[in-house]
């Protein structure tokens, strides 16, 4: 059962494109989580690195252990996003999500609409582009 | 005072889980907690049945939040037994400061948790005084159990039995889907 929790885009138009991107990226995320056992990624990390690079755009994947999954498309163009760069940003959604998941008044499976969540995406995005 | 566990639930975002868990158990002691639509009486009926399902639905919704908080920075897990093992010992001893004493499997997705001094009836007697009461007492913390598994993927069936207190035994079904 995949459909997004969240999902934002800057800038905002041809956010339908970052929507499929995302949404085929997923296959990607099942490949490599199921891969485990050829030690193809390592085993025991939650972030997955660089899913699959189109000409415009690099995407990035992290799954945790409560199996939701986190995609970042970036463009391609910018070079100056390093890996560890992308880790951070990662670890900082994961806090996010733990804080809404501990939230008794969030419902789990629902769309997130914590201002909390939507204002560390947006810091994090102002930050990248 | 049911509302006093929806206030702990409130207060669950801005203090420390299991400090938040710690106080719960104070509420929890014997003679204070009076549910308003329990009978005080030994055969309780429906009323006993609502109240344990109600203190259930909580023990799932707080065991979700509890494991995303600590997962958060521990490795994937390999297979289900792993995750059981997680529960046994680093859950069960942030919330309940002690490990579980005792894991029972049949490898086919039955486990027996076994506590030996489990931290919620040790304030009880360890006579057969209060031995029908302890199902309220198991309840949230099998709801714990149970909404811990279902956040990490794994569907199952949490129940609990006393023999002599203060010892408990959790039964987990996994159900395969």
């Amino acid at each position: 059962m995949n459909y997004p929790l969240y999902i934002r885009s800057a800038p905002t138009e041809n956010e339908l494109k970052f929507h499929y991107m995302v949404h085929t990226s997923l296959d990607v995320v099942d490949e490599k989580i199921s891969a485990m056992g050829k030690a193809l990624v390592d085993q025991r990390e939650l972030y997955l690195g660089l899913l699959y690079p189109t000409e415009d755009y690099k995407v990035y994947g992290y799954v945790t252990n409560s199996k939701v999954k986190f995609v970042m498309v970036v463009d391609s163009s910018n070079t100056a996003l390093r890996d560890n760069e992308i880790r951070s940003m990662f670890r900082k959604l994961h806090n996010s999500y733990t804080d809404v998941m501990c939230n008794p008044f969030y419902n789990p499976g629902d769309r997130i609409q914590s201002r909390a969540f939507d204002s560390m995406v947006t810091s994090m995005m102002i930050q990248v582009c | 005072m049911i509302s006093d566990i929806g206030w702990w639930d409130h207060q669950l975002r801005h203090i420390e889980d299991w400090k938040a868990w710690m106080t719960l158990r104070d509420i929890l002691k014997p003679g204070t907690i009076e549910f308003n639509d329990c009978p005080k009486g030994v055969t309780g009926g429906k009323e006993n049945g609502r109240c344990i399902t109600k203190l259930e639905n909580m023990g799932f919704r707080v065991g979700q939040g509890l494991i995303e908080r600590f997962t958060k920075d521990t490795a994937r897990f390999k297979d289900e037994l792993d995750i059981m093992k997680f529960i046994c010992k680093d859950f069960w001893t942030t919330v309940f400061k002690k490990q579980i004493d005792n894991l029972r499997t049949n490898h086919q997705g039955i486990y027996v948790l076994q506590d030996n001094k489990f931290r919620l009836l040790t304030q009880m007697s360890a006579g057969k005084q209060y031995l029908e009461h302890a199902s309220k007492y198991l309840a949230f913390t099998c709801g714990l159990i149970r909404g811990g598994l279902s956040n990490l993927g794994i569907k199952s069936i949490v129940t609990a039995e006393v023999s002599s207190m203060p010892a408990c035994k959790f039964q987990v079904m996994i159900q395969k889907l």
